[in-house]
C-alpha cells in the first residue's frame, strides 16, 4: 500500500506510545463522580434531577439545549449530592452534578450483552436521533456533537465518510487499542454512521506506526465498501484538515467545514460510542482513556466512567511518580496542563500524559534568528515568527491579513523553535483578539 | 469520598505544547562551526602559519568585542557563548588573506561585530551580514594589504609571504588585453581549483571542503538546499550562456564555480539564517539575484570579485522580499480530486 501524508508542514515528536499493546482495562465505577453539564461545544445542557435524587447508570442528567448541544448521562447509580460548580480541566469551576454511586444498576433498555448487533433497520433520521438522545460527541478531543455534524448541511453534500485513527499524538493509545480490541464493533459503526450521513463510501486513515491496527482493520473490511488507507507518521496529521488533504489532497477552505470538499470526519472512539448507542442503547457513559508517562509504572489504557476523578486513574496505572512535574489533560501537543488531579475525566478526555521534572519545564527565550522553521513546519501555511511579532505590537488588523484565524493550534512552530520562543502563546492571544475585532465590526 | 491519594506538590501548568524538539540555537551553531572544520584544515594546510595567526584572531576578537560591547556599552547579558559570535570570527578570518596584519583583523572584527551586528541589536536583528561588513570594511580602507594573496604552500611565513594575483584576478586585469582563453592556461588546473590549492581569501579556496561542509549542513538540517543551490545554478547558468556565445572573451562556467569567494559566499554567508529570506520563494529569488550581480560583477564590474556585494546587496532586499513573498496558504487554492 502506498502511504500518504498531507501535504505541508508538519513535525515528528518522538512517539513515545509506551502503552501500545496494553489491553483495555475495564474499571468498576468510583465511589464518586462529578458529572459536568458542559462536556461539548455550544450551549450548556439543562441540569432535570435535583439533589437528593436516586440515578441509575445511564439516566438522562442533564438534557441538551438547543441543536448544537446534547444530553449529559449520569455513569454511576446513585444518590445526587450537589449540583454546583465544581473545577474541571480547564482549570475553571464550572456547573456540574456530583454523585455518590452505590450499587451498579443499569437503565432497563440498555443491553450489557457481549454480543455483537451487527444490523440496523433504523432510518438516517432514527439514527441520528438516537445518536443526539446518546449525548455523544467528537471524541477526538474537540467535543462537538455528533448529530450535528451528521445532519449535512441544506445544499452541501457528503460524499465520504472519514474515520480518524491517527492518533498522531505522542504517547495516547486508546484510539489504537480500540481498533486492535473492538475493530468488529467499530465496522458495524461505520456501516451505521454511512447510514446516517447518506454516504455509501467510507475510509479509515491509520498512521503507519501502528501496522497491527491497519491489518486489523483491513482484514475486518474486506468486501466492505471502507477502505483502510496507511498514512506516513507526521503531526499533526489527525487534524481535520490535515487528514482530508492527505487522504483526498483536497483543502477545506479557511473558514470552512470538511463537508465543503465533500467530507465528514470523525474519530474511532466515536464511532464506537455510535455503534454502542445504536445498537446496544447505551449512551456516552464511559470512554477510553490513555494514562501513560514516562516514570509511571504501569501506563495503561483503561474503560473508565465519565466523571471519575484523574487522580484515581492515576492510582490505578501505579501511582504518581515522585518526579512528575506536568499533569496534561490530552496528548502532549495539544492537550491542557492539569493544576490539580481533582478533577473529572469528561467526554473530551482522551488520555493523561504525566511529564517529569525537566521536561515539565520551558526552556530560556532566546531572540528570533530567523531560521525559518516554524514557517517550515507549519501545516496551514502561516508564518508563526510574524505573527508572534505582530501580536506583540497589538497589529490586529495586520495579523488578519496574515490569516492568523487559519491556525489550528497545533503547536508545530512552538516545539520546533530552537530559540524556545512562545511562537503559539501570542498566536492564541492574536487569534482572540483578531475575533474580538471582527465581532465588534460586525455589531456595528 | 474518594481516597485523594494526589499528593500537595504544585503541578507545572503551562500552555501546550508541552513536548519541545532538542535543538537550540546553540547547537545549530556549533554545527555550523564543525562544517567548517574541513575548510579550515585545507587552509591551514595551504596557508600554515599566517592562516592559523588570523584565525585566532578574528575569532578572539569577535569573541571579546561581543562581549565587551554587550557588557559595557549596551549593558545586557552578553551572549558571546551561543556561538554566533565564533562563527561570524571564522568567516571573517575566511574571506581575508592568510597575510593580514593581524591589527587589521582586530579592526575587521570590531566593524563585524561592533557596526555588522550589535548596533542593530544584537543576534537576530542585524540586516547585514556582520562578517561580509567586516570583510567590505577592510577591503575599502586597506586596499593593497586585501588584495595581496599569498602562494599556497608557505607554511612558516606569515606578512613576509610571497604574493600574487587571484584567478580571478589575473581574469580581471587581461580584460579586454588578452583573451580569457589565454588567461586560463595560466591559472591553476581544475583539479587544483577543486582542492583549493590557488591564490585566495584564506578559507574560501577549497571548493571541496566547503562543499562537504555544505552535505553536513543539510544532512543535520541546519540549512536548506535552496540558497545554495540556486545561487550556484544562476552563475553557472549565466556564465555558461554567456561562455557558449563567446568562448574567446568569457571563462567557462567551471572556472567561475571553483574561483573566489562563490563557494564560500553561497554556502555560509548567504544562508546566515538572520539576513536571508523566511520563505522558501524568497530564499530562490535572493539566491538567483545574487548569482546574477556576482557574474555582472566579476564580468562587467571593476571588481574582479562580487560575491560580497552581491550578498549585502540582497541582504537589504530581505525584508522587502519577506514582505511580498508568502508561503501558499493552507486551503487558498482549492483542489477538487
Amino acid at each position: 500500500m502506498k502511504l500518504k501524508t498531507f501535504a505541508r508542514g508538519g513535525v515528528h515528536p518522538p512517539e513515545n506510545k509506551i502503552s501500545a499493546g496494553k489491553p483495555i482495562q475495564v474499571l468498576p465505577p468510583p465511589p464518586e463522580v462529578i458529572i459536568p453539564v458542559s462536556q461539548h461545544l455550544g450551549a450548556p445542557s439543562t441540569v432535570v434531577v435535583s439533589r437528593g435524587d436516586k440515578v441509575k447508570t445511564g439516566q438522562v442528567i442533564a438534557r441538551s439545549e438547543g441543536f448544537v448541544s446534547t444530553n449529559i448521562h449520569s455513569s454511576v447509580t446513585g444518590k445526587v449530592m450537589k449540583i454546583d460548580q465544581f473545577m474541571d480541566s480547564s482549570g475553571y469551576r464550572r456547573m456540574a452534578v456530583q454523585i455518590q454511586a452505590e450499587d451498579d444498576e443499569w437503565m432497563d433498555e440498555i443491553d450489557l450483552s457481549e454480543d455483537l448487533v451487527k444490523h440496523t433497520v433504523l432510518s438516517p433520521e432514527d439514527i441520528r436521533k438516537k445518536i443526539l438522545q446518546a449525548g455523544i460527541v467528537g471524541l477526538g478531543g474537540a467535543t462537538f456533537p455528533t448529530h450535528v455534524k451528521l445532519t449535512v448541511p441544506r445544499g452541501k453534500k457528503a460524499e465520504w465518510l472519514v474515520i480518524n485513527g491517527v492518533e498522531c499524538e505522542p504517547y495516547l493509545t486508546a484510539d489504537h487499542s480500540l481498533m486492535m480490541e473492538q475493530g468488529e464493533e467499530l465496522v458495524t459503526g461505520i456501516r451505521i454512521m454511512m447510514k446516517g450521513l447518506e454516504v455509501d463510501q467510507a475510509i479509515i486513515g491509520i498512521e503507519n506506526n501502528k501496522p497491527d491496527a491497519i491489518r486489523r482493520m483491513q482484514e475486518l473490511t474486506e468486501g466492505l465498501p471502507i477502505k483502510v488507507q496507511g498514512l506516513k507518521v507526521k503531526y499533526p496529521q489527525g487534524g481535520e484538515k490535515q487528514l482530508i488533504q492527505a487522504l483526498f489532497k483536497r483543502e477545506v477552505p479557511p473558514g470552512g467545514l470538511p463537508v465543503d470538499v465533500g467530507v465528514v470526519v470523525f474519530n474511532v472512539g466515536t464511532v464506537f460510542a455510535v455503534y454502542e448507542a445504536v445498537q446496544k442503547n447505551k449512551p456516552l457513559i464511559d470512554r477510553v482513556v490513555t494514562v501513560t508517562g514516562k516514570s509511571l509504572s504501569d501506563p495503561s489504557n483503561f474503560r473508565v466512567r465519565i466523571g471519575t476523578p484523574v487522580s484515581l486513574l492515576v492510582d490505578k496505572a501505579g501511582g504518581l511518580p515522585e518526579d512528575t512535574a506536568k499533569v496534561v489533560n490530552g496528548g502532549p501537543m495539544m492537550g491542557k496542563a492539569l493544576s490539580t488531579l481533582d478533577v473529572p475525566v469528561v467526554k473530551g478526555t482522551s488520555g493523561i500524559v504525566l511529564i517529569r521534572e525537566p521536561e515539565a519545564h520551558r526552556k530560556e527565550v532566546l531572540p528570533c534568528i530567523r531560521c525559518t522553521r516554524c514557517v517550515g513546519v507549519c501545516p496551514m501555511g502561516l508564518e508563526p515568527y510574524l505573527l508572534m511579532s505582530l501580536a506583540e505590537k497589538n497589529l490586529f488588523e495586520q495579523l488578519e491579513q496574515e490569516r492568523i484565524l487559519d491556525c489550528i493550534e497545533c503547536g508545530s512552530c512552538s516545539y520546533i523553535c530552537p530559540s524556545s520562543r512562545p511562537l503559539l502563546d501570542y498566536v492564541r492571544f492574536g487569534k482572540a483578539e483578531v475575533g474580538k475585532m471582527i465581532r465588534a465590526r460586525k455589531a456595528v | 469520598m474518594i481516597t485523594n491519594i494526589s499528593p500537595m506538590k504544585k503541578l507545572v501548568v503551562s500552555p501546550s505544547p508541552h513536548e519541545f524538539t532538542g535543538e537550540s540555537v546553540s547547537r545549530l551553531m556549533y554545527g555550523v562551526i564543525i562544517s567548517l572544520l574541513p575548510a579550515l584544515g585545507v587552509s591551514v594546510f595551504y596557508f600554515g602559519l599566517g592562516m592559523i595567526i588570523i584565525t585566532s584572531v578574528s575569532i578572539l576578537s569577535c569573541f571579546l568585542f561581543e562581549y565587551l560591547i554587550q557588557k559595557y556599552i549596551m549593558k545586557v547579558r552578553p551572549t558571546h557563548l551561543d556561538g554566533s559570535a565564533i562563527i561570524t570570527g571564522l568567516l571573517l578570518a575566511f574571506c581575508l588573506p592568510a597575510n593580514l596584519p593581524f591589527w587589521m583583523v582586530i579592526i575587521g572584527a570590531l566593524a563585524a561585530v561592533g557596526i555588522g551586528k550589535l548596533t542593530f541589536g544584537g543576534l537576530g536583528n542585524n540586516i547585514f551580514n556582520p562578517a561580509l561588513v567586516g570583510r567590505v570594511f577592510l577591503f575599502i580602507s586597506f586596499p593593497v594589504a586585501m588584495t595581496s594573496w599569498p602562494e599556497p604552500g608557505q607554511w612558516f611565513q606569515y606578512t613576509d609571504a610571497v604574493t600574487g594575483a587571484t584567478p580571478l584576478g589575473m581574469l580581471k586585469e587581461a580584460s579586454g588585453t588578452a583573451p580569457a582563453a589565454e588567461v586560463l592556461t595560466q591559472v591553476p588546473s581544475t583539479i587544483n581549483l577543486f582542492l583549493g590549492k590557488m591564490k585566495g581569501s584564506a578559507g574560501e579556496v577549497s571548493a571541496l571542503a566547503l562543499l562537504i561542509g555544505m552535505i553536513y549542513m543539510l544532512y543535520r538540517r541546519i540549512i536548506t538546499w535552496h540558497i545554495p543551490v540556486s545561487i550556484l545554478v544562476t552563475v553557472f547558468l549565466f556564465t555558461g550562456i554567456l561562455w557558449m556565445a563567446n568562448p574567446e572573451r568569457f571563462a567557462d562556467p567551471v572556472f567561475h564555480l571553483l574561483t573566489g569567494g562563490l563557494m564560500l559566499g553561497a554556502i555560509y554567508m548567504a544562508t546566515d539564517y538572520v539576513t536571508s529570506p523566511m520563505t522558501k520563494k524568497g530564499m530562490l529569488i535572493y539566491g538567483a539575484g545574487i548569482g546574477i550581480v556576482t557574474v555582472l560583477i566579476r564580468l562587467f564590474g571593476a571588481y574582479p570579485e562580487g560575491v560580497q556585494f552581491a550578498i549585502l546587496i540582497f541582504n537589504g532586499f530581505t525584508p522587502l522580499l519577506n514582505k511580498y513573498l508568502k508561503p501558499v496558504r493552507f486551503g487558498k487554492e482549492v483542489v477538487h480530486g
